[in-house]
């Protein structure tokens, strides 16, 4: 399988300012480097899972101030991509992760109860794998696999050029 | 904000022109919506066919305007891109909009 083998992409890292243009820029960034071993379906997630975590941040944890950084890091690994975000925000409410719940949808009084916010966190939950949160001093340290499908996400052994850069 | 507005079939369709309805233009696609209903008609289509993606700011922006509408006039949506497709239904926001492939619906060719 030719496909297996071709060189694993560098890590992806940028480090911007928590400001929603520059989430959209640098989300567009993350999808474009990986967009060769992802279907568009997997493109599509990945860019919904990581505006919802960033959007987040700029909203909640910096609560609109100006100035606050964002981390923002992928790796391939064995199941797909591992992302690592890190902000200097306000902690999580508690400490701890949000729950994700759906928002209901009853309408027993009408339109006008439905929910217009609290779908991200339901989405970062139904989309991820393995979602870590970790309070680090005064940095919020957030975690997870984005699950791709598609085999071959970490090179072979067996593959020519892998053992030709193992032996060099 | 790329907003276009036409009286279609009795109704208001309103055209997205963006890519994106997100965290950073929800608020004018909402204030904008908001002026664009202000013409009387009794149905308000939002057509999302060259939207390629949603995020739930932008999707708490569409549920505002629809509310906002309610009761006495319905937001209907057609042309839902698969990424903006997947939103509504992930989040069972599918089963509270009525959602149109196109608008007005192509006619279906003649089948024998």
């Amino acid at each position: 399988m030719a496909d297996d083998c071709r060189l694993p992409e560098r890590e992806f890292r940028q480090t911007f300012p928590a400001d929603p243009m520059l989430v959209r820029s640098a989300l567009r960034a993350a999808v474009a480097r990986y967009m060769r071993r992802m279907t568009s379906e997997e493109a599509g997630t990945m860019e919904l899972v990581l505006a919802e975590v960033l959007n987040n941040i700029v909203e909640h944890a910096y609560a609109g101030r100006k100035g606050g950084m964002i981390d923002l890091s992928i790796s391939v690994t064995g199941r797909g991509l591992e992302v690592r975000v890190a902000d200097q925000g306000l902690p999580m409410p508690g400490g701890v992760l949000p729950a994700g719940l759906a928002p209901s949808l009853k309408m027993s009084g009408g339109t006008q109860d439905l929910p217009e916010g609290g779908f991200g966190w339901f989405l970062i939950h139904d989309l991820t794998q393995d979602i870590d949160y970790l309070r680090d001093g005064r940095t919020n340290r957030l975690r997870f696999v984005l699950p791709l499908r598609r085999e071959g996400a970490v090179m072979p052994e067996s593959c020519p050029i892998a053992s030709a850069l193992g032996s060099d | 904000m790329d907003l276009f507005a036409e009286a279609l079939d009795g109704a208001l369709v309103v055209r997205v022109g963006e890519q994106r309805i997100d965290a950073a233009i929800a608020i004018q696609f909402k204030d904008r919506m908001r002026e664009i209903a202000a013409q009387p008609a009794p149905r308000v289509v939002l057509d999302l066919s060259a939207v390629q993606f949603v995020d739930s700011s932008g999707l708490g922006a569409i549920v505002s305007v629809m509310k906002f509408l309610a009761p006495a006039r319905k937001l209907e949506l057609s042309g839902l891109t698969p990424n903006v497709q997947k939103v509504f239904h992930l989040t069972r926001m599918d089963t509270v909009f009525t959602i149109h492939a196109a608008f007005p619906e192509q006619k279906l060719q003649d089948a024998v």
